[in-house]
């Protein structure tokens, strides 16, 4: 089954890397990753799709928390949660007819058409991850050319605010007692 | 006070209270070789291969409990560290190693001995870091030694570019606590867990104690030995837990696992409760999962919450200090008696005294050298007192199970990862780490090779060390299995060796050869009187098999056993020996 974890990291070089070796190394495998910045600039949010049993999740949970940079997991599988895949999908479009119709398609999903070409189109459409199946579904018998899904991205519903995000990386300081003036540095 | 960053990685060694680091220089390293001029209280240890400078800070570690230290070059020095550090990271011991970077400007320009040290590093070691600016220097320095020694200590990895040793910056080394907001300490157990725990301990009746390397790196050894006399409860060690729980102690059934004691293993499959202190349920120790103590409840101690539930699904699972849990633990606990179990103990350890090739030996003497007398023979010399180091293999397991150990950290092997040439640079480390203590490298004559370079080490420092090679001229394990489960194919285990001897002497190491059950006694106590490394080349049986064996993924209650003298085929069996 799949399980939906959301992991908050230091916002450091290399803590990526530091997260997908250790799926690389203990086997387990990852259906969708999406990293991005967050309102506090000390904090990153990674939220990662696997497949696997229960007990892989709890393992991957324990095993994320050992990663020094890594801040707060949850495991979010059965929690109410919000979550969100975005894809862009360009299609044949290539006269009035076919362009009629995806007008049409897209204003019964609430999916948007951002950009019209000669002889394609690019259709925008976010839902959760089966809707975005679905919907792409319906776009197959137009042709499609090219793909693009952001990968999916959950939030707890209502109360559930995770911790790590107020987290301050402390910066490390000498005492103004003990400097006088600017750093010198030479190679 | 201003320093360049080569200054403050010695300053950051010596407020750590670093006496001695091993480590083989380079171009990328140089500028803190450079600056080591001007701290001559800290003694730098010259070896031969960076493999060698991670055992030797490896055995430092585990022979002193504190902090060792390796420092190599960039690109091959770095990558030379790998195996020591992989070695370090299985085995849970706290390293610090540091290693010179092509300057930042260079730094993925594919320059002159550059390597992604950190990218190569982050499976092998507990956390790594790339120093980009000086400032940065000293609290990563105090960072990494906190990291490595705290929770489930691991080695720890710090790159350090040329240009960043170079730079001046103001030295500060902060006193405040440490907070790493992702790092967690775990300490004590809940009283609920605890609860649970108790229920299962005081419902038992063929309880069984594991005791891992958890409980000598808690220093949980007299906990451990309380609790076990409390609720007489038998206890079986893992490899690295060698010297956990004194093994001459009434309780104690030696090591488990493939080639521990056959009662310990029965213990284990006919147990009712097994009480895991500190061990993490490796393939070597469980056999087949499947069938591994069918009818036991569980319960399992360990610091590391990602090792509770990993192998084995157990009823509790406290995450917590052994000693701080063994603590909360033994006032709540009431005496037991285990009597019928214990005799039944009993009746499995008299049959394995039966089988004991010393037992056959000393009914049908023979006029070979077996490699179980010789290890038999320097416990009875050094008392049982030496620390002892071994390399892997065949003379590994017979150390462990013919040389008991009644003292904590008197043993140090590379289990988890199983590294051959640890033996020898370990077992400098070690004496480097107590001093005061005997030092005993037990080595085979294929191990010893991988690392012999360090005999220059060791003659450059006069570490006094003694060395015995357990020489069967094989690679006896591999030699073993080809025996067992290939139809004796021995394909690449024959070795022809070089004369150890003269080998040794070459470097100024003085030896000798032992060929017979009759010179060692006095090859010993030759080694014993000199002060300085000493190597003794013991020549033994080619043809030798460690008993009992679980074979790999079998049940552990399956093991090959050394048949009795009594058994009818006895003389027509290849294996009899």
């Amino acid at each position: 089954m799949k399980h939906t974890i959301i992991c908050l990291v230091e916002n450091k070089p290399g803590v990526l890397n530091r997260v997908v070796s250790l799926f690389r190394r203990r086997n387990f495998n990852m259906d969708s990753l999406t990293v991005g910045r967050t309102h506090n600039p000390d904090v990153s949010r990674i939220t990662i799709v696997m497949e696997g049993e229960a007990g892989d999740a709890k393992k991957v949970v324990w095993n994320l928390y050992k990663l020094i940079d890594v801040i707060e997991v949850q495991d979010v599988t059965d929690v109410p949660t919000v979550e969100r895949d975005l894809v862009l999908a360009k299609v044949n479009a290539p006269d009035a007819y076919s362009r009629n119709n995806l007008t049409e398609l897209c204003y019964q999903w609430g999916a948007r058409l951002v950009d019209i070409g000669p002889d394609v189109a690019i259709v925008e459409y976010t839902g959760t991850a089966d809707k975005v199946e679905d919907f792409i579904d319906q776009l197959r018998s137009y042709g499609i050319v090219e793909l693009v899904r952001s990968g999916l991205v959950s939030m707890g519903r209502g109360i559930r605010i995770m911790e790590g995000m107020n987290h301050k990386t402390k910066r490390f300081a000498v005492p103004a007692a003990l400097t006088n003036g600017a750093h010198e540095s030479e190679s | 006070m201003k320093l360049t960053g080569a200054e403050i990685i010695w300053e950051c060694l010596l407020k750590e209270g670093v006496e001695v680091v091993f480590g083989y220089p380079g171009g990328a390293i140089l500028p803190a070789y450079d600056a080591l001029t001007k701290y001559p209280q800290i003694h730098h240890v010259l070896v031969r291969h960076e493999q060698g400078a991670t055992h030797m800070a490896d055995g430092y570690a585990r022979a002193s409990g504190r902090v060792g230290v390796a420092i190599a070059t960039s690109g091959p020095g770095a990558t030379n560290m790998i195996t020591g550090l992989a070695t370090a990271m299985m085995d849970s011991v706290p390293l610090v190693a540091i290693t010179g970077q092509v300057p930042t400007s260079a730094i993925g320009s594919d320059a002159f001995q550059e390597t992604d040290v950190t990218g190569c590093t982050i499976p092998v070691t507990k956390h790594n870091y790339l120093v980009t600016r000086v400032e940065d220097l000293a609290y990563t320095i105090r960072e990494a030694f906190y990291i490595a020694r705290t929770g489930r200590p691991g080695p720890v990895l710090i790159d350090i570019p040329k240009d960043v040793q170079n730079a001046v910056t103001e030295f500060y080394y902060p006193d405040a606590p440490i907070e790493l907001p992702g790092y967690h300490i775990p300490a004590s157990a809940h009283e609920r867990d605890l609860e649970d725990a108790l229920k299962l301990i005081h419902n038992a009746e063929r309880p069984v104690i594991l005791a891992g390397h958890g409980i000598l790196m808690s220093g949980a050894v007299e906990e451990l030995r309380q609790f076990a006399e409390i609720t007489q409860t038998p206890v079986a060690l893992t490899l690295l837990g060698k010297g956990a729980f004194p093994e001459n102690h009434p309780l104690s059934m030696g090591m488990m696992g493939m080639h521990g004691t056959a009662a310990a293993n029965h213990a284990i499959q006919q147990a009712d409760l097994l009480l895991a202190f500190g061990m993490r349920f490796d393939d070597r120790v469980t056999g087949n999962l499947k069938t591994y103590s069918p009818n036991s409840r569980k319960i399992h101690i360990d610091i590391d919450p990602s090792e509770l539930n990993k192998n084995v699904k157990v009823d509790v699972a406290i995450c917590g200090d052994l000693k701080t849990v063994l603590r909360q633990l033994l006032p709540k606990l009431k005496t037991q008696q285990h009597k019928s179990w214990i005799a039944q103990i009993r009746e499995w350890q008299e049959d394995g005294n039966q089988r004991d090739i010393l037992t056959r030996l000393s009914r049908r003497p023979d006029n070979k050298l077996w490699a179980a007398q010789v290890i038999a023979a320097l416990f009875n010399h050094t008392g049982g007192e030496a620390l002892t180091v071994t390399d892997v293999g065949q003379h590994q397991m017979l150390e462990a199970q013919y040389y008991p150990h009644t003292r904590p950290n008197t043993m140090l092997t590379s289990g988890g990862l199983g590294t051959m040439g640890f033996g020898m640079p370990a077992a400098i480390g070690a004496k480097f780490g107590r001093p005061e203590e005997e030092v005993w490298a037990i080595v085979g004559d294929g191990g010893f090779q991988m690392t012999l370079c360090e005999l220059g080490t060791l003659a450059q420092e006069n570490v006094n060390i003694n060395i015995a090679i357990i020489n069967n001229s094989y690679l006896g394990m591999v030699r073993q299995w080809q025996e067992f489960f290939y139809e004796e194919r021995y394909q690449a285990t024959p070795m022809h060796n070089p004369d150890f001897v003269k080998l040794a002497e070459a470097y100024g190491v003085p030896a000798r050869r032992v060929t017979t059950h009759e010179q060692i006694a006095d090859a010993v106590a030759w080694a014993r009187s000199i002060d300085g490394p000493v190597l003794i080349e013991f020549v033994v049986e080619k043809n030798d098999i460690v008993y009992p064996m679980v074979p790999a993924g079998a049940d552990l209650h399956n093991m090959i056993r050394r048949p009795l003298d009594e058994t009818p085929d006895f003389n027509n069996n290849p294996l009899a020996i």
